[in-house]
C-alpha cells in the first residue's frame, strides 16, 4: 500500500509540473503584447512596459517559467492587480466558502442519491424507482446555471422563503475565526446565525448538488442491482434476516465501491460547477473570485485561482484512489 | 450434385434474410429502447428547428419592440417578450442553430484530433505515447469548465473561441479511448496478417484500426455533445462565449437574470431548451451505448 501511495505521489510529478507550464502559459499565450491587452487598448506606453517588467514578460520564457516555479515554491501566486494584495493572503476565505458550499452540496447528493439508489434497487420497477430515475436522467441533463436561477424565482422572489444570495444576513455580520461560517458561529455560540448561515446555504447547496446526486443515484442503482442478486444476500435472506438490514449492511457494503468512485470524481467537478453557482448565488467562493478575476482581467488571479483548483482536484483523485484500498481489501495494488 | 448447387443458393439467400451483422444488430437493439428512440426523437425536432426554424420564426434575432418589452407569454408572444421587446420564442428558434453548431462541431474537431493523437500513442507506442498520455493527464487534472475558461480568457471571449475551447478540453477523452481501442485492436491478427503481407503503416490505421474503433467513438461522442452544449452555454452564461445580440442560449439566460422578478419567462424557455437538447443527446447516448457496445448488453 504504501509503495503504491509512493509511486502515485511520484506519477504526480510531471503532472503538477505540466498544470503549472499550463497556467503558466496562460497570459504568455495572450495574443499579441499580453500587458498591452491586460491594460487595454487605451493604456499608456510607460504603464505597459512597466506591467511588462512586473510581471517578468521581457525575459526568456524559461527564465520565467523557472522563476514563477520558485515563486510557487516559496507560496508566492503572485499579486492581484485589482485590489494589489498577494494572492496567496486573500485567497483563504474565499476558499475556505467554496469548501463549505461544496461540502454541504457533496453531502445532500451522498445522502439523497445514495438512498434514492438503493430504494430503486430494492423495489426495481416499482413507480418509486421509475420516478427517481426520471428524475435522475432530468438531473444530469439540467444546466445548474439555470437551476440555480429557477430556484432563485420560485424560493427567494416568489415564496420567499430563503435567501438568494450571499453567506450571511449582512444586517447580522458574523465575527469570524475560521471563515467556515458554520464553524464559526457554533464556536461564537450565535445559533440564531447558524440557522442563517444554514438558510443561505440551501438554495447554492441543492443547485450544486443536482448532478451528482443524479449520478449518485444512477450509479448506487445498478451497483446494488448486481449485489443483490449474489449468493451472500440470498443466504442472509434465508437466514431470516430483515429485508432493511441485508440492504443496508450486506449489500450496501459491497455495492458502495463504484459508488465512491463516482463521488470522488464528484468532488472535482463541483469544483468546476462551483464558479457557474458562485456566480448566481453571489457566494464569494473562489468561482466567484476567478469570475471577477475574469470581469477585471485580473490575470494573476485567474492563473493561481485556476491552479489552486486543479490541485485541489489532483489531490482528491489521488485521496479517492487510497481509499479503495481501505476500504475494500480485494483490490490489490502493484 | 446439381441437386446441391440450388440448396446453397437458397441457404445463402436465407441468411442473408436474416441480415446480421454488428451494425445492423445495434439498429435493431436500439429500435427496442424506447427511451432512446424518444432521445432520438427529441435530437431530431432540434435538428429540424435548428434548419428550417428561422424560416418559420414569428421575429428575427434582434427584431426589438420597445413598447411591448417584459410582455408575459401570450397568443402573440408565446414565450413572452424579453427587456428589449425581443420574443424569446423566435430568439429560442434562431438559438437552435447556435447550440447545436457549437456542440457538434466542437465535438467533431475533439474527435478528430483525438483520434490522430490516440491513435498515433496507441500504435507507435514507446516515448511518443508517453508524451501524448501526459499531456492527456495533465489535461484532465483540471475540471474541464475551469479548462475552458482558461482557454477562452486567453484567447478572448466570442463564440468561436468558446468552441475551441470545449473542442480542446473534450481532446484528451477520445484521445484515451482511442489509445485503448488501438492496444487492444493492435494485437489482433488482421493487423499482423496485414503487416505480414506489406501493408504500410498509414493504410492500417485508416483502413483496419480506426474503423474497428468507431462505435465507442460515436457513443461517447453523442455524449459530449450534451455535455458541450451545456459547456456552451455556461461560457455565454459567464460572459465568455456569444455576444450581444446573438440569441445563444446560455447568454439568454444571463441577460433574463436582471428581470428575474419581472419577466422570468425570460429565462425559464431558454433553460428548458438548453436542458431538453441535453436530455435528448443524453438519451440517445444511453442507447447507443446499450446498441454498440456488446459488454453493456443485457
Amino acid at each position: 500500500m504504501l509503495h503504491y501511495i509512493g509511486k502515485r505521489l511520484l506519477q504526480l510529478i510531471p503532472v503538477l509540473l505540466g498544470m503549472t507550464f499550463l497556467v503558466f502559459m496562460i497570459i504568455r499565450a495572450i495574443p499579441g503584447n499580453p500587458a498591452q491587452v491586460i491594460l487595454g487598448q487605451l493604456a499608456s506606453k510607460e504603464a505597459v512596459e512597466a506591467l511588462e517588467i512586473k510581471l517578468g514578460l521581457n525575459n526568456p520564457w524559461y527564465t520565467q517559467y523557472i522563476d514563477y516555479l520558485i515563486g510557487l515554491f516559496k507560496g508566492d501566486l503572485g499579486e492581484s492587480m485589482r485590489t494589489v494584495q498577494p494572492v496567496s493572503k486573500e485567497i483563504w476565505p474565499y476558499l475556505a466558502a467554496t469548501f463549505e458550499l461544496a461540502f454541504f452540496a457533496i453531502l445532500i447528493a451522498v445522502i439523497i442519491g445514495v438512498n434514492a439508489g438503493i430504494i430503486s434497487a430494492w423495489f426495481q420497477n416499482s413507480w418509486f424507482d421509475y420516478f427517481a430515475m426520471v428524475l435522475a436522467l432530468i438531473g444530469v441533463s439540467m444546466p445548474i446555471f439555470w437551476l440555480g436561477l429557477m430556484e432563485q424565482w420560485i424560493f427567494g422572489i416568489e415564496l420567499q422563503w430563503l435567501p438568494t444570495s450571499g453567506r450571511e444576513d449582512v444586517r447580522n455580520p458574523i465575527s469570524s475565526v475560521t471563515n467556515l461560517y458554520v464553524l464559526d458561529t457554533i464556536i461564537n455560540g450565535r445559533f440564531e446565525q447558524l440557522g442563517q448561515v444554514l438558510k443561505h446555504l440551501v438554495l447554492p447547496g441543492i443547485a450544486l448538488a443536482t448532478i451528482p446526486m443524479a449520478i449518485i443515484a444512477r450509479m448506487t442503482r445498478s451497483s446494488m442491482l448486481e449485489v443483490m442478486r449474489a449468493d451472500y444476500v440470498r443466504t442472509a435472506r434465508a437466514k431470516g434476516q430483515k429485508m432493511f438490514w441485508v440492504v443496508y449492511k450486506h449489500a450496501l457494503k459491497n455495492a458502495i465501491i463504484p459508488v465512491l468512485t463516482v463521488i470522488g470524481l464528484q468532488m472535482g467537478l463541483l469544483l468546476g460547477g462551483a464558479i457557474l453557482t458562485e456566480t448566481i448565488f453571489s457566494w464569494p467562493g473562489i468561482g466567484r473570485y476567478i469570475y471577477d478575476a475574469i470581469q477585471f482581467r485580473d490575470y494573476p488571479v485567474i492563473q493561481s485561482g485556476i491552479l489552486i483548483v486543479a490541485f485541489i482536484f489532483v489531490m482528491i483523485n489521488l485521496f479517492v484512489d487510497i481509499l479503495y484500498g481501505l476500504i475494500d481489501p480485494r483490490i490489490k495494488y502493484d | 450434385m446439381s441437386g446441391i448447387v440450388p440448396n446453397l443458393i437458397n441457404e445463402t439467400i436465407a441468411v442473408k434474410d436474416q441480415s446480421t451483422g454488428p451494425w445492423r444488430d445495434a439498429w435493431r437493439s436500439f429500435r427496442k429502447n424506447k427511451l432512446a428512440l424518444v432521445g432520438a426523437g427529441i435530437v431530431l425536432f432540434f435538428i429540424l428547428l435548428a434548419i428550417f426554424g428561422p424560416l418559420f420564426a414569428p421575429q428575427g434575432i434582434n427584431d426589438q419592440l420597445l413598447k411591448d418589452r417584459l410582455k408575459p407569454p401570450s397568443s402573440q408572444y408565446w414565450f413572452g417578450t424579453d427587456d428589449l421587446g425581443r420574443d424569446v420564442f423566435s430568439r429560442i428558434i434562431h438559438g437552435a442553430r447556435i447550440s447545436l453548431w457549437v456542440g457538434t462541431s466542437s465535438v467533431i474537431g475533439s474527435v478528430v484530433v483525438g483520434s490522430i493523437l490516440g491513435i498515433i500513442a496507441g500504435y507507435y507506442g514507446k516515448w511518443i505515447d508517453t508524451i501524448i498520455s501526459r499531456i492527456f493527464d495533465i489535461m484532465l487534472a483540471f475540471p474541464s469548465i475551469l479548462l475552458a475558461i482558461a482557454v477562452v480568457s486567453v484567447l478572448g471571449p466570442s463564440l468561436q473561441n468558446a468552441l475551441i475551447a470545449i473542442a480542446i478540453i473534450n481532446i484528451p477523452n477520445f484521445g484515451r479511448l482511442i489509445r485503448s481501442k488501438v492496444l487492444s485492436i493492435k494485437e489482433e491478427e488482421y493487423i499482423t496478417s496485414a503487416k505480414a503481407i506489406g501493408m504500410r503503416d498509414i493504410r492500417i490505421l485508416f483502413s483496419h484500426i480506426l474503423p474497428n474503433s468507431m462505435a465507442p467513438v460515436i457513443v461517447a461522442g453523442t455524449l459530449a455533445i450534451a455535455s458541450a452544449i451545456i459547456e456552451a452555454a455556461a461560457l455565454g452564461f459567464l460572459g465568455l462565449g456569444a455576444e450581444a445580440p446573438a440569441p445563444e442560449w446560455g447568454k439568454m439566460l444571463a441577460d433574463a437574470r436582471m428581470f428575474l422578478r419581472n419577466a422570468p419567462w425570460a429565462m425559464i424557455f431558454p433553460g428548458l431548451a438548453i436542458m431538453l437538447t441535453v436530455l435528448g443527446f443524453n438519451l440517445m447516448g444511453d442507447g447507443l451505448r446499450d446498441a454498440l457496445d456488446p459488454r453493456m448488453k443485457n
